[in-house]
């Protein structure tokens, strides 16, 4: 049960940027990417999401209900640089579309669009275009995506760029209810989240080139 | 009356929209009624009167044609008045004035282009030829549709009015070569028979129809035009609007 | 997926959408074509379905190149490739949702800009219909250069290289197709069954290389 992932080697061109990288995340349990630019966090968290091809090692996923390995990335939200969303459209429409799009996945349900908004402290505004709000705004909607559409895991790359320190605050009860209800978290972040009880795993950069693995 | 909003933006310069709001709610009901009675007299009398003994009932197409060619070509004339207005005085209501113009003038050159065909047809045997005339009103018309197409394609109001006035103001060339077309190179249209310095050649009995129609396609231009740059002006407030909507949201919480 | 399409035929109608640029190029393109050739009339009722062809052709490519780049800049391309429905179907209803927004006002402006070609009644029907049936082959064809040029800067002229030649087929029935209606001695129907065929087998092929390329271009 749970997120596995086992030996897993990625590469930038000739150089490995990490390898013989294996954690195992319980439902209720996150892990936190820290390290400095170019350790590779973006990378794994590629990788583990399925839109990066690993070098070695495999990354898997075990539901609660069947108990059949699947890929991770077909039951993960991922949450990169850009918030995936489109600035000519309203915000209700944009949530409305990935919540169609997306689907909820098996052992949850996501929530509505309005009860989304409330949850990142932007109820009133949602018709507006998506294009009209600042950055942090937009970050905040970014994060009320992961509500409508449920899936076991979250993979966030800098959530909380570009958020303010009440913003820090809505994202970290934002993480501790989905990790409650059975979740998994896996975040980079060079900031603190604010969270209790997780794991961290420092992440060095440069791991050798290819030839090392071969030999 | 007609040259009211042109008025206000040139020799004040003071005017604010919100003036030409109230202004505009004022005139508007009257420009309105005017049209609909000039239409109705124009319409009759272009009915009751005679069909030509060559062209027959074909003739009345020219009722709604030329009226709305002109309309055409003074609408252009209009928006590079406005575009002046940008450029020089840099006044938000010219601005307004040609981007609210631009779809106007795309529906008289229409108008004027497809009645043209319609009487094209079974005078000349075919819907179009590419003669000076119809060609250069052709290009008028995708002039109007590519500053539709700017306008549409950037956000910020203000930047699209400076550049979509320059680019009204090098299109004006065409106003000129549309006028002179049928002049200047040997064209199946016939020449002018209206505006001439030696007096209109065109017979009474089509000519008072045909001003009567002139006047009231003119009057149903301005009123449209008034009524597209309220609308115009209330919707860049909505959008402020909401803008500041955005601005205003989350503040609460901290 | 009719969320999808649905939000795909949203932004090419809102503001800065193709929908109303493509059309405008269309007319520009064939408006030029007498002033090359010059306005024998005869001779542009002739000439007329292929300019009307290739005039849609050349428009129907213009906005193709943003129809993955557009969802690949705002990160949107991402999500789409991670879901466990299969790749090529969603491709299939992009490019469903690019042909309405974008070559069916193609497909409906035609008859216009074939009276400008002093084309008979007949001839205008032809090009119409051929450009209906034909026109989802570029879109498709050109689903699989738009996902091979999406991780390329300046990808727009790239894809309208790559996908030309493999138009060609489509614009060679069509056009065929469109004189077999208006000349008595040949046939109608097995050019536009062919050109229906290419469609077809496009609609199938397209999806699923676009998909594929798509694959391996993510990074």
């Amino acid at each position: 049960m749970g997120l596995n992932v086992e030996n897993l080697a990625a590469r930038r061109g000739d150089d490995l940027l990490f390898s013989q990288i294996s954690f195992e995340l319980k439902p209720g349990e996150a892990l936190v990417l820290t390290g400095a630019n170019g350790s590779g966090k973006s990378t794994l968290l590629r990788v583990v999401a399925g839109l990066l091809r690993p070098e070695a090692g495999h990354v898997s996923f075990v539901g609660a209900a069947d108990g059949e390995a699947r890929p991770a990335g077909e039951v993960s939200h991922y949450l990169g640089h850009r918030n995936a969303m489109k600035p000519e459209l309203s915000v209700d429409e944009n949530l409305s579309f990935w919540q169609d799009f997306l689907g909820d996945s098996d052992g949850g349900k996501g929530l509505s669009i309005l009860e989304a908004a409330e949850e990142v402290g932007l109820g009133g505004i949602t018709h507006l275009p998506f294009g009209y709000l600042s950055a942090g705004q937009q970050r905040r909607f970014a994060l009320a995506k992961l509500l409508v559409a449920y899936r076991p895991i979250w993979i966030l790359d800098e959530p909380t760029a570009a958020l303010d320190a009440a913003a820090d605050r809505m994202f970290a009860r934002l993480v501790s209810g989905h990790l409650a209800a059975g979740g998994i978290v896996l975040a980079a972040t060079h900031q603190p989240l604010g969270l209790d009880g997780v794991k961290e795993l420092r992440m060095k950069g440069f791991a050798g080139t290819v030839q090392d693995i071969a030999a | 009356m007609s040259t009211t909003s042109l008025v206000i933006s040139k020799v004040t310069g003071l005017a604010n929209p919100t003036r030409f709001l109230a202004l505009a709610a004022r005139m508007i009901p009257w420009m309105a009624v005017i049209t609909v009675l000039l239409f109705a007299a124009g319409l009759y009398m272009s009915f009751a009167s005679t069909s030509d003994y060559q062209q027959g009932y074909t003739v009345r197409i020219m009722y709604v044609h030329v009226p709305a060619a002109w309309l055409a070509m003074m609408c252009y004339s209009v928006m590079a008045l406005s575009a002046i207005g940008t450029l020089v005085w840099r006044h938000p209501l010219a601005d307004v004035s040609h981007k609210s113009a631009a779809p106007l003038g795309a529906a008289f050159t229409l108008i004027s282009l497809i009645t043209g065909s319609l009487w094209g047809k079974p005078m000349w045997g075919t819907w179009w030829v590419w003669d000076a005339r119809l060609t250069s009103v052709f290009i008028l018309f995708l002039m109007y549709l590519g500053i539709i197409a700017l306008n549409r394609a950037m956000d910020d109001p203000g930047k699209a009015a400076r550049v979509s006035a320059v680019l009204i103001l090098v299109g004006f060339v065409n106003i000129p070569i549309i006028k002179f077309s049928v002049e200047w190179w040997n064209t199946l249209h016939q020449p002018a028979s209206v505006m001439r310095m030696d007096g209109p050649t065109i017979d009474k009995a089509f000519l008072w129809p045909l001003l009567v129609m002139a006047i009231a396609f003119t009057m149903l231009f301005f009123t449209l035009h008034i009524a597209a740059m309220r609308n115009e002006i209330l919707r860049r407030r909505v959008t402020a609007q909401r803008r500041l909507a955005a601005r205003m949201a989350g503040r609460g919480e901290e | 997926m009719m969320a999808l399409f649905l939000r795909d035929l949203k932004l090419s109608v809102r503001a800065g959408g193709g929908a109303l640029i493509g059309v405008l190029f269309f007319m520009t393109v064939v408006a030029v074509i007498p002033f090359g050739v010059g306005p024998d009339l005869n001779l542009l009722s002739r000439i007329g379905p292929a300019i009307v062809w290739i005039g849609a052709l050349l428009s129907a490519l213009l906005g193709l190149d943003r129809l993955f780049q557009a969802e690949r800049d705002d990160g949107s391309l991402d999500i789409i490739l991670m879901q466990d429905t299969p790749l090529a179907l969603t491709v299939f209803v992009k490019c469903l949702a690019h042909w309405t927004g974008s070559c069916l006002p193609l497909v409906i402006a035609s008859p216009l800009l074939s009276l400008f070609m002093n084309m008979n009644e007949v001839a205008i029907g032809a090009v119409m219909l051929t450009l209906f049936v034909g026109s989802p082959a570029l879109t498709f064809i050109g689903a699989v250069g738009a996902a091979v040029a999406v991780a390329l800067p300046r990808g727009g002229l790239l894809v309208s290289i790559l996908v030309l030649p493999f138009a060609i087929p489509v614009l060679i029935f069509g056009v065929s197709a469109t004189y077999a209606a208006v000349e008595d001695p040949a046939p109608f129907m097995p050019p536009f069954m062919i050109l229906s065929a290419l469609t077809l087998l496009f609609a199938a092929l397209g999806p699923v290389a676009a998909a594929a390329a798509l694959r391996q271009s993510s990074d």
